[in-house]
């Protein structure tokens, strides 16, 4: 059955409507100043340890996102953490507030698509976390020119610029996690609790399950077990299992485009490493080809979460 | 009817398997004051939540301006205003905001925005309060706000559900003027409601619900007339000496169609013309003193308990008899 009418009528409205909710809200504005004061920390933290060592680097800033110093995390590791810590708080009450404020079915009664309302409010959500991502970005190539005076480099900047992109997939994912939650759940601290349950469980269980089930599907070696080494086969089913983490993809997609050195995502074989040139950096094209399957995995799992909601809410009566 | 603008035909609403809404037909004339009438839980939410496509049709079908409102959402919604039960707003940003934005969903021309938007809050009397936020605002102010919002899309049919529950009898009463105020701009209302005898004041024609079924669809005096037996309803008090058989006396007055007696004294008398005069005469010259007379046009509420009544009698008569 065709519809009448363009499918994103309206949509430029709600983008507007719940970006300026997204910029003006207490939540949010909390929550970003929490993630800039513990950037700033991470990278005092990243500086004074750079000034440490003297060896010459060619990829100097890009060490301030990877370096941490005890106790602080590094840059990017406060970022895999929070980055689904916000998306969440953007996005799990996104359309069980309109239920419950009981505005829903006076903005369906407008002239637009539902379609509209959920990916507007993906949409705006997706440029709040863009613009954070953007300062931070910011801070730490400004914090780099200040604290340790190196200009950045062209393929500096290229390679942080693309990490941005990866982080904006990686909220995607989260985000429409949480946006599909809303819609399912009528009450937001439901929505809100069981996308904290799935941060979670990816973050801390699924990398120890992903180690015990490896070793139920494929048991370790007692060859390689006797010389204390792992197992090649339980290694990659561990990784595979893993992969279906958000956070290890992320993790993955910013080793490798972080670390110019990274030449492998997964276990390398003493063939691999024929001919290479050890400490080298690798091209960025190289850096991006190992880094490819995993960051096309972030950008389907949130097209995948979306498609979900969007399926859900579609069919959802609108009775408030 | 030569133009219905609302045409139901066996519209049904199905959840697994309890029907709520069973089989439904009505229309509803251009220009037509509407109401949907019956207790909580009949169906009337759900007959409207399919005339917006806000919740699917299980069976039959519904025209809203002669268009399907599931194939052609858009084109409904944008001639259609549609004021929600215990409707919501964004309660942080103010009147104006709120209404600006559904304008901008509406479709309206930016330069057109502030006036038609002045201009609808100044019709429900809300200007004064049109920069304060919508968290200050009482329910009826709110319910007000609503129907700024149907004025401000021009609709040409206002769906309007349970507007006036909540609301104290003022705020009932200017409400429901403003609803008549619609009527004269030739805006067709569909309005639902349970408390009935509050409505049906304005209303052209009704359609009692019950249990996801029109029992009754016509004019107020016309369903007097057909369930009562008239239209108008006589109470009188009347202290009659012993032996004298004043309910067959009342029967004999021309044009009371049925009388009652509840208790000692009362009787109530219902005639399809105001018989108050001759029924007086009758209860006095038959020696009675008479201590109370009261006259009123037959109520939604009369008609619906008696229509009730009668089918329970019928059932209990027909189960009599097996
Ligand atoms: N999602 C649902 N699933 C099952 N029954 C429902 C659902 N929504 C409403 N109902 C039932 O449908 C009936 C009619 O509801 P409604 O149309 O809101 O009545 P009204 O507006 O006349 O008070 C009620 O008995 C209600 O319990
Ligand atoms: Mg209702």
């Amino acid at each position: 059955m065709r519809r009448e009418g363009s499918a994103f009528q309206g949509l430029g409205t709600v983008v507007l409507k719940e970006l300026s909710d997204h910029l003006t809200s207490m939540r949010i504005i909390v929550i970003e100043l929490l993630i800039v004061l513990v950037a700033f920390a991470s990278l005092y933290g990243a500086t004074e340890r750079l000034r440490d060592t003297t060896q010459e680097d060619p990829f100097l800033l890009l060490k301030l996102f990877t370096v941490d110093r005890a106790p602080l995390p590094s840059f990017i590791g406060i970022l895999g953490f929070l980055i689904p810590i916000v998306a969440i708080g953007l996005g799990f009450d996104a359309i069980n507030s309109e239920y419950n404020r009981r505005t829903m079915s006076r903005i369906l009664a407008q002239p637009i698509y539902r379609d509209a309302l959920l990916l507007g409010k993906f949409l705006a959500g997706l440029a709040t976390l863009g613009v954070m991502l953007l300062c931070l970005w910011l801070i730490v190539i400004g914090y780099g020119l200040f604290a340790l005076g190196v200009p950045p480099g062209t393929e500096e900047i290229l390679r942080s610029l693309i990490f941005l992109g990866i982080a904006l997939a990686y909220c995607g994912v989260w985000l429409a996690l949480a946006i599909f939650l809303s819609i399912v759940f009528r009450s937001a601290a439901t929505a809100a609790l069981v996308a904290l349950g799935v941060w979670l469980f990816f973050t801390l269980i699924w990398p120890m399950l992903a180690q015990f089930l490896a070793q139920l599907i494929a048991p370790p070696d007692l060859a390689y077990l006797l010389r204390g080494l792992p197992s090649p086969d339980t290694v990659e089913w561990q990784q595979i299992l893993a992969r279906f983490s958000p956070n290890q993809l992320f993790g993955e997609c910013v080793l490798a485009l972080l670390s110019p050195t990274t030449r492998s995502l997964g276990p390398i074989y003493v063939e691999q490493l024929q001919g290479a040139v050890m400490g080298a950096g690798l091209p960025l094209g190289q850096s991006l080809l190992i880094a490819w399957p995993q960051m096309v995995g972030l950008v389907a799992g949130s097209i995948v979460m979306f498609v979900a909601s969007y399926i859900v809410f579609q069919r959802q009566e609108v009775r408030a | 009817m030569s133009d219905p603008v609302i045409a139901a035909r066996g519209l049904t609403k199905r959840y697994r398997n309890t029907v709520v809404v069973d089989g439904v037909n009505f229309d509803v004339g251009r220009g037509e004051i509407f109401g949907l009438l019956g207790p909580n839980g009949a169906g009337k939410t759900t007959t409207i939540l399919m005339m917006l496509g806000l919740t699917e049709v299980s069976a039959g079908e519904v025209r809203v301006l002669g268009q399907d409102p599931v194939r052609s959402p858009l084109e409904v919604k944008r001639r259609v205003g549609y004021l929600p039960d215990s409707v919501g707003f964004y309660d942080q940003i103010t009147a104006a905001e709120n209404l600006a934005y559904t304008a901008r969903l509406m479709g309206i021309a930016a330069g057109e925005r502030k006036s038609r938007i002045m201009a609808a809050l100044e019709r429900v009397r809300l200007q004064e309060v049109a920069d304060k936020r919508v968290a200050t605002f009482s329910r009826g102010m709110r319910q007000r706000l609503g129907l700024a919002e149907i004025l401000l899309k021009r609709a040409e049919i206002a769906i309007l559900d349970e507007p006036t529950s909540g609301l104290d009898p003022q705020a009932t009463h200017e409400f429901l003027e403003m609803i008549e105020g619609l009527k004269r701009e030739s805006v067709t209302v569909l309005l639902s409601s349970h408390m009935l005898d509050q409505v049906q004041r304005v209303c052209d024609r009704v359609a009692l619900f019950q249990g996801g079924r029109i029992v009754l669809l016509g004019k107020v005096p016309e369903l007097a007339q057909q369930v009562l037996g008239g239209g108008y309803l006589v109470d009188l008090d009347v202290t009659t000496p012993s032996g004298v058989d004043l309910e067959a006396q009342l029967r004999t007055v021309p044009g009371v169609t049925a009388v009652s007696r509840f208790g000692q004294f009362r009787y109530r008398l219902s005639a399809s013309r105001d018989v108050r005069s001759d029924a007086a005469a009758v209860a006095v010259s038959a020696g009675g003193a008479l201590t109370h007379l009261a006259f009123e046009e037959a109520s939604l509420d009369a008609i619906y308990t008696r229509y009730f009544q009668k089918q329970a009698a019928a059932t209990g008569g027909t189960r009599d008899a097996a």
